[in-house]
C-alpha cells in the first residue's frame, strides 16, 4: 500500500513539472507579452521599458528556472491588472468556486447513483428506460440554457430564489444545481452499467445463494465493485467544476476562479493566466491521486500492483 | 420416512421459449449423495438453481412438489427463501476463481453468512470461520481471513467456499460442478474432503457433475439427466452394474477404463448434439441420437422399472440391454 501511494505521488510530481513547462510555453506561444501589456498605443521604448522591469529581457530559460522556484514557494507573480499577488488573487475566488463545486457533486452524486442503481435492478423495465431518458437530455441540455430557463422558473416567476450573485447561501442553489446536472449523464450511465455487470456475477450468485438480504447484495457486495470507474469519474467530474464553471460563474454572476481564467485570458494578464493554469492542473492532479487512493481502498487487488 | 429434498415435475423455462428442465423428479435423503449426472447444457445445472430459488432473470420455476425437510418451497417469497438459503441449504459453484467477492476478505464473506442466519457478534463469526477454515485443510487459518480472494489459488477458493457453506451447519449442500474448474490432485483432494464432511456432519449432498468417475466415488443415488428430463434413476451400483437407458449406456461406453481399452483405440462416442428442446416437444429427447430408436419413441415415453428404486423413462423394457449384450456376445462366438 505504502509502495503504492509512493509511486501515485511521483507520478503527479511529474506532471506536475510538465504542466508548469506546458502553462509557461503556452503563454509564451501567444505573442511577445512586452508588446501586448503595452497596449497598442505604446511606443518602442515604452516596450523596452516594459520588457525590463518585467523580466522579459532575459533569456527563456531563466525566466522558466524563476518562475518554477516562485512557483514552488508559493509565489505566483503579480498581476498586470489589479496589481496584486496572483496567490491573493486566487485564494480570494477561491471559496465560491470551491463552494460551487463540492454543491454541484453533491447534486450530481445525489442524483446520479440512486438512479443509476435503480435503472440496474430492473434492467430493461420502463423505469430503466425512463431514467436513461433523463440522462439523454441531460446530455444534450446545454448548461447555460438549463441556468436561464431555472432563472426565469424559480427566480423570476416564483420568485423564491435570487438570479445572480452569491452574498447568502441560497445563491448557490441554481448555480449547483446546474453544474452538478451536467454531470449526471455520464456519473448514471457509469453507475448503471457498472450495477448491471457487478449484479449479473457469480459474487451476486454466491451473495444470493448465502441468504444475504436484497439491502446487503445490492450495496454492499454489487455497489462497491461498481464503484470504481464511477469514483475515477466524480474526480474528473469534480476537477471539471471547479475549473470549468466559467459559464456558470457568468451566467449567476459569480466571481470565482473560473470567472477570473476567462478575465485574464481576454486581458493578456499573463502571470494569473499561467498561475490559474497551474493551479487548477494542480487542482486536476491532487483529485485523481485521491480517486486512486479511494479506488485502491475499494479494490484490494489494486493496492498490490 | 421422507426425503430431506423432494422434488417432482420441476420445469423452468426461460422467456416462455426454451425449456431447460421438463418435468424433474429427484430426492436427496439425509446423509446420502445423490449425483446428477450429464452432458454439458442438459438443465443439470438450472434444476439445481431452480431448487435453490436462485434462477437467473427470465427463469420461471413450476414444480408438482419441491419440499425440504418437509416445508413447501413453492410458496415462499424470497425473504423467506434467502432465511433457508446459506442456513439449511446451501450452495458451492463451479467457479472458484470468481463465486467470491474480490473486494471484501475472506474473513468477512464468511463471517457475514453466520450473522445474517444466526446473528452473534462479528468476534463469534470470525472464529467460527477460522475453525471451519482449518477443518477443509487450510492451513494458518487467522491469516487466511484478513487475505483476499486474488490472493488464494483456485483449490484455496474453493475450500473457502465448502466452508463457507457449512457456516450453518446446513442440512443439504448442493454443489454444482465443484472440482471442474480444479486440477487433477486439487479435485481429489476437494471430492475426499467432501467426502469426511459427510460422514461427519451427516450432511446430505446433491453433486451435479458429467464426470462419471465423480459418480462412481461418490454417488450413494445417480439421477441421469438429459435434455432435461432424469432419463434414469438407481443407486449408484445398480446403475453400473444394469444400465438400462440407452443414453446411460452411451454415457458409460464413453469411459475409457484403464486395461480394458487397448492403446489407440478409439473411445466410444454418442453421434450428434443435445437437440434444443422447444415448448411442446413431445416424445423422447434421445430418440434422434438413439440407435434404437423406432415410430413409438415419438409418442408418450413410458417409465420402466427395472428393480425396486431403478426406474428408467424408454420403450424398451427391463432386460433388453441384457439380451442385447448376450446377441453380440453370440454373434461374437460364430
Amino acid at each position: 500500500m505504502l509502495i503504492f501511494i509512493a509511486r501515485r505521488l511521483l507520478l503527479a510530481v511529474l506532471v506536475t513539472l510538465t504542466v508548469l513547462t506546458a502553462s509557461f510555453a503556452l503563454t509564451r506561444l501567444s505573442g511577445d507579452l512586452a508588446i501586448s501589456i503595452a497596449g497598442p498605443q505604446a511606443t518602442s521604448e515604452d516596450i523596452e521599458i516594459i520588457r525590463k522591469a518585467y523580466g522579459l529581457n532575459r533569456p527563456v530559460v531563466v525566466q522558466f528556472g524563476d518562475w518554477v522556484v516562485s512557483a514552488a514557494t508559493g509565489d505566483l507573480g503579480r498581476s498586470y491588472l489589479y496589481h496584486e499577488p496572483v496567490a491573493r488573487l486566487i485564494a480570494a475566488r477561491m471559496p465560491t468556486t470551491l463552494t460551487l463545486g463540492l454543491c454541484g457533486l453533491v447534486v450530481a452524486l445525489g442524483i446520479a447513483l440512486p438512479l443509476g442503481i435503480l435503472a440496474a435492478m430492473r434492467e430493461g423495465s420502463l423505469m430503466d428506460r425512463g431514467i436513461m431518458m433523463v440522462a439523454v437530455v441531460g446530455q444534450a441540455m446545454p448548461t447555460f440554457w438549463l441556468g436561464l430557463l431555472l432563472v426565469i422558473i424559480f427566480g423570476l416567476k416564483l420568485g423564491w430564489l435570487p438570479i445572480s450573485g452569491a452574498d447568502e447561501w441560497d445563491g448557490f442553489v441554481l448555480p449547483a444545481f446546474v453544474l452538478g446536472f451536467s454531470a449526471v449523464p455520464a456519473l448514471m450511465r457509469l453507475t448503471r452499467s457498472g450495477m448491471v455487470d457487478a449484479l449479473a456475477s457469480d459474487y451476486i450468485r454466491t451473495a444470493r445463494a448465502k441468504g444475504l438480504s436484497r439491502a446487503a447484495i445490492v450495496l454492499k457486495h454489487a455497489a462497491r465493485n461498481a464503484a470504481m470507474p464511477v469514483v475515477a469519474v466524480a474526480a474528473v467530474q469534480l476537477g471539471f467544476m471547479l475549473s470549468g464553471s466559467v459559464v456558470i460563474e457568468g451566467v449567476f454572476a459569480l466571481h470565482g476562479v473560473g470567472y477570473l481564467a476567462w478575465e485574464s485570458i481576454s486581458k493578456n494578464d499573463f502571470p494569473v493566466v499561467q498561475a490559474v493554469v497551474l493551479f487548477l492542473a494542480v487542482i486536476y492532479i491532487a483529485l485523481t491521486v485521491l480517486a486512486d487512493m479511494l479506488n485502491a481502498f475499494l479494490d484490494p487487488r489494486l493496492r498490490t500492483q | 420416512m421422507s426425503a430431506l429434498l423432494e422434488v417432482e415435475g420441476l420445469r423452468v423455462r426461460f422467456n416462455s421459449r426454451a425449456e431447460a428442465v421438463r418435468g424433474v423428479s429427484i430426492a436427496v435423503n439425509k446423509g446420502e449423495t445423490h449425483c446428477l449426472v450429464g452432458e454439458s447444457g442438459c438443465g443439470k445445472s438450472v434444476s439445481s438453481l431452480a431448487i435453490m430459488g436462485l434462477l437467473a432473470k427470465g427463469g420461471q420455476r413450476t414444480a408438482d412438489r419441491l419440499a425440504f425437510g418437509g416445508q413447501d418451497l413453492r410458496g415462499l417469497s424470497e425473504r423467506a427463501m434467502s432465511r433457508l438459503r446459506g442456513d439449511r441449504m446451501a450452495m458451492i459453484f463451479q467457479e472458484p476463481m470468481t463465486s467470491l467477492n474480490p473486494a471484501y476478505t475472506i474473513g468477512s464473506q464468511m463471517a457475514e453468512v453466520l450473522t445474517r442466519h444466526r446473528g452473534g457478534s462479528r468476534r463469534a463469526a470470525l472464529d467460527r470461520a477460522a475453525s471451519l477454515l482449518g477443518r477443509v485443510g487450510i492451513t494458518a487459518p487467522g491469516m487466511r481471513l484478513a487475505q483476499y480472494p486474488h490472493q488464494l489459488s483456485g483449490g484455496l477458493r474453493q475450500r473457502v467456499m465448502i466452508a463457507m457453506a457449512l457456516m450453518c451447519d446446513p442440512e443439504l449442500l448442493i454443489a454444482d460442478e465443484p472440482t471442474t474448474a480444479l486440477d487433477v490432485t486439487v479435485q481429489a483432494q476437494i471430492l475426499r474432503l467432501l467426502m469426511e464432511l459427510q460422514r461427519e456432519l451427516g450432511l446430505a449432498i446433491l453433486l451435479i457433475t458429467h464426470d462419471l468417475g465423480i459418480v462412481a466415488r461418490m454417488a450413494d443415488r445417480v439421477s441421469v439427466m438429459y435434455a432435461g428430463e432424469v432419463v434414469e434413476s438407481a443407486t449408484a451400483g445398480a446403475l453400473f452394474a444394469a444400465p438400462s437407458h440407452p443414453y446411460t449406456r452411451g454415457l458409460l461406453a464413453c469411459v475409457p477404463i484403464p486395461g480394458t481399452i487397448a492403446r489407440g483405440a478409439a473411445l466410444g462416442s454418442i453421434p450428434g448434439t443435445v437437440p434444443r428442446i422447444a415448448l411442446g416437444f413431445q416424445g423422447c429427447g434421445f430418440r434422434d441420437r438413439c440407435a434404437l430408436a423406432d415410430a413409438s419413441c415419438a409418442g408418450a415415453v413410458p417409465v420402466q422399472r427395472r428393480a425396486a428404486g431403478h426406474e428408467y423413462a424408454c420403450r424398451l423394457e427391463p432386460g433388453w440391454g441384457e439380451r442385447a449384450l448376450g446377441e453380440r456376445a453370440l454373434g461374437e462366438q460364430a
